[in-house]
């Protein structure tokens, strides 16, 4: 019957420590069959799941669970659950949408996704441009920084082989030009930003300003955004405002490209990316 | 010893308890204890609290999908979790002070594992009977009877892990609307499978496992066996008095026999199936029932109370030497147990003092890095920041956003009207970008860095918060 509650010897391991033994007291067997089961579970999960490396992937798993199924499954449920509002954006009025709160936000995170994978190549992954690639950022724009104006410059890109794309030209003006005219409408150009200037030159170089290049960029220099002519007067350079690089651009011209991605994105995304290029700063 | 023994001593099973019934003052404190706890676990979720219609009104409310912890008038948010571990370390310090004066008192009385047990057996008893009854049950074949008794335990015992796991879900959405989804099949998958496994683990630990969670799966005892000292009050067994134990009264020598009649009451009441006359033992959880067993044998036997008491060391070594023992409140009051309440009262001043002092806006910045400024086309500078608004009201409120500094900076908000106002959700967070403008001339834009302080105001009660960040010149 129930034991007598007395004094039982433990055996112990026979390892002692300042007198104090260590007992050999046996497991709990629920202890041992829980062990059991783990191991049990083991060879079944072995089983049921991806498990084993083999020289070319691994064994499947009987259930036929795999990590890449349920990613493109959660991707078609995200695309299945953007579909209306995708329609909704590649519908979109630009120049009223940012009146509608959700379809805004939905354009300007997809559209940064978008920005990020197609764009931050030349542009950089903050928008902030670099030499000959224009920042986005600011308020200066070459072909028109309205939202309408920036679709258009995604969609048909700048100087490439497509019908509408924006075109123009800076010649290199090194071919027509003698080398002290060039020094002259170099003075003149950097005397339009008050940066530091031979003002004989410059009032010379001004007369050569007029007759070779006011035609685009106009006789104060401010530019011409229908020829993509840089604003001369503005603290903004695309490709600097020194007179070595100057003096280098008058030269050899300037022939800077964009892509058409009209062909590439759905014209959802070139909504998208428009609605996030145009609040970043210096939309208009 | 033969190697067969061996074999057999690799591992034991459980050896059955069956915990008599037994009355007395520890019992009567247990019993309320019981009800006390279990109250508070069953009905606290039911409990309402309004806080307005943006708000749920459920007194204590874990809204993860939300992020929201709600106790009463309180309300923490996930960056203010220091709040939760300055609870923990609050309830750490409660127990080794609790540990350091009463042993394992938490163990005995108020950890869930001893109530739902002490819950378990109640009911067990209920069905099946006292010690004896259910000692002959257990040995019974599987007849009718002992299948009919079972059924009835087990299902009651199912009820009460439904009832347990039930409650736990309420914690975390709305009580009454979860518990209408929950009969009407509408409730989420997560919460059936929440119930689903509290009822087995309650079912498990609380029926079957019982006393095997305290001595092989719970980590409290070991740690708690390095905060008690000789000066800690535990259950103990007057040896001194008791020695030598012998049932037979009336035979010769009787009058050399202690007062131990060893009637086994101690050992038959106790929960964990331990003798405690053989002294401290690491399966003892301090439960105190072999006091009120052995208290009514010696009221019965007209000896004095107390063969079996709270003791200390201390005690046992003064008693032996026949000198005094020390008074209770000795033992309770020493520099471990002082030190243990201030350092407890200490966190707890602090956490007050924090909850007081907490504002009810906020608002914290990220400048963009990614590019660090903008050259604007006359030439100013201009800084982005990444600012994140706190509105805890349980209003949308507007708030005006200003920038200060050494030098005159202009600062507005992206896509509001005015530039600096911007309507924050009630109790919400609003991520807003926020630009900062230096004019061409201004020192801000020629430097490298000049430092500038955010402030928001809640243009409703004018209260205000700030943080401070870096404004990145060109640095010419």
């Amino acid at each position: 019957m129930s034991k007598k509650p007395e004094q039982q010897e433990v055996e112990t391991t026979g390892h002692s420590w300042d007198g104090i033994e260590e007992l050999n007291n046996p497991l709990p067997r629920w202890w041992v069959w829980t062990f059991y089961a783990t191991i049990i579970w083991g060879i079944l999960y072995m089983i049921a799941y991806p498990a084993w490396p083999l020289i070319n992937g691994a064994t499947r798993g009987v259930l036929g669970f795999s990590t890449r199924a349920e990613v493109a499954a959660d991707i078609q449920a995200v695309a299945k659950a953007n579909a209306a509002i995708e329609a909704k954006l590649a519908a979109a009025d630009l120049t009223t949408m940012s009146a509608d709160t959700e379809l805004q936000n939905y354009a300007v995170n997809a559209g940064g996704a978008v920005f990020r994978t197609n764009c931050s190549q030349c542009h950089g992954s903050g928008a902030a441009g670099a030499k000959g690639y224009p920042n986005l950022l600011d308020d200066d724009w070459l072909w028109g920084g309205d939202i309408e104006a920036i679709a258009y410059t995604i969609r048909h890109g700048v100087r490439n082989d497509t019908d509408d794309a924006h075109y123009s030209e800076m010649s290199a003006f090194g071919e027509f030009l003698e080398d002290v005219e060039i020094t002259q409408v170099v003075n003149h150009v950097m005397s339009l930003t008050g940066q530091e200037h031979d003002a004989g030159l410059a009032a010379t170089g001004a007369a050569v300003f007029e007759e070779n290049c006011a035609s685009c960029h106009m006789e104060d220099g401010s530019g011409d955004r229908d020829q993509g002519a840089p604003n001369l007067t503005d603290a903004i350079w695309l490709y600097g405002g020194d007179a070595e690089t100057i003096t280098a651009t008058i030269t050899n011209g300037r022939f800077g490209v964009m892509p058409a991605w009209g062909p590439r994105l759905s014209d959802a995304q070139v909504n998208a990316v428009a609605a996030y290029v145009h609040q970043l700063g210096g939309g208009e | 010893m033969s190697p067969s023994d061996n074999q057999a001593s690799l591992y034991a099973a459980r050896e059955p308890v069956f915990p008599r019934r037994v009355s007395g003052k520890f019992r009567f404190l247990k019993w309320w204890i019981m009800l006390a706890t279990l109250g508070v676990y069953y009905l606290t979720p039911w409990i309402r609290w309004d806080r307005g219609e943006n708000l749920p009104d459920q007194a204590i409310l874990v809204d993860l999908a939300g992020r929201r912890f709600f106790f009463f008038w309180i309300e923490i948010w996930p960056h203010e979790f220091y709040f939760i571990a300055g609870l923990l370390i609050m309830a750490g310090l409660g127990l080794f002070l609790f540990t350091s004066a009463l042993g394992r008192v938490w163990c005995g009385y108020a950890c869930p594992q001893t109530v739902w047990t002490d819950l378990f057996i109640l009911v067990e008893r209920w069905v099946e009977g006292d010690r004896n009854a259910r000692v002959r049950l257990w040995k019974a074949k599987w007849d009718f009877r002992k299948w009919r008794l079972r059924i009835a335990k087990w299902f009651i015992w199912v009820l009460i892990g439904l009832a347990t796991g039930g409650a736990w879900v309420f914690y975390f959405t709305d009580a009454p609307g979860l518990l209408a989804d929950l009969l009407t099949f509408n409730a989420h998958p997560i919460a059936y499978t929440t119930i689903a496994f509290l009822t087995l683990t309650t079912v498990l630990f609380g029926g079957f496992a019982r006393e095997q969670i305290c001595i092989y799966m719970c980590p409290w005892p070991r740690i708690q066996a390095a905060m008690m000292d000789q000066d800690t009050l535990t259950v103990a067994y007057r040896s001194w008095r008791g020695e030598p134990r012998g049932k037979h009264r009336k035979a010769a020598g009787a009058d050399q026999l202690g007062d131990c009649i060893d009637c086994s009451a101690c050992v038959n009441v106790c929960p964990v199936g331990i003798d405690i006359r053989e002294g401290q033992q690491l399966e003892c959880i301090t439960c105190a029932l072999c006091i009120d067993a052995c208290d009514d044998v010696m009221d019965k036997i007209g000896k004095p109370r107390g063969l079996i008491d709270y003791m200390a060391l201390t005690d046992e070594t003064a008693e032996k030497a026949g000198k005094e023992p020390k008074k209770v409140w000795k033992h309770v009051l020493r520099p471990r147990t002082i030190l243990y309440t201030a350092l407890w009262s200490l966190v707890g001043f602090g956490l007050v003092f924090a909850l007081f002092i907490r504002p009810e806006i906020d608002l914290s910045v990220a400048p963009v890095r990614n590019p660090l400024f903008v050259t604007m086309s006359d030439g100013s500078i201009r800084n982005a920041y990444d600012v994140r608004l706190l509105n805890k009201h349980g209003d949308d409120r507007v708030f005006e956003m200003t920038v200060s500094s050494q030098t005159q900076l202009t600062i507005r908000l992206e896509g509001s009207e005015d530039g600096k106002s911007v309507l924050v959700p009630a109790d919400d967070t609003l991520f807003q970008r926020v630009y900062v403008i230096a004019p061409p001339e201004n020192a801000a834009a020629n430097s490298k860095i000049t430092e500038l302080r955010f402030w928001v105001r809640d243009t409703v009660n004018d209260e205000r918060a700030f943080t401070n960040s870096v404004f990145h010149g060109s640095g010419r």
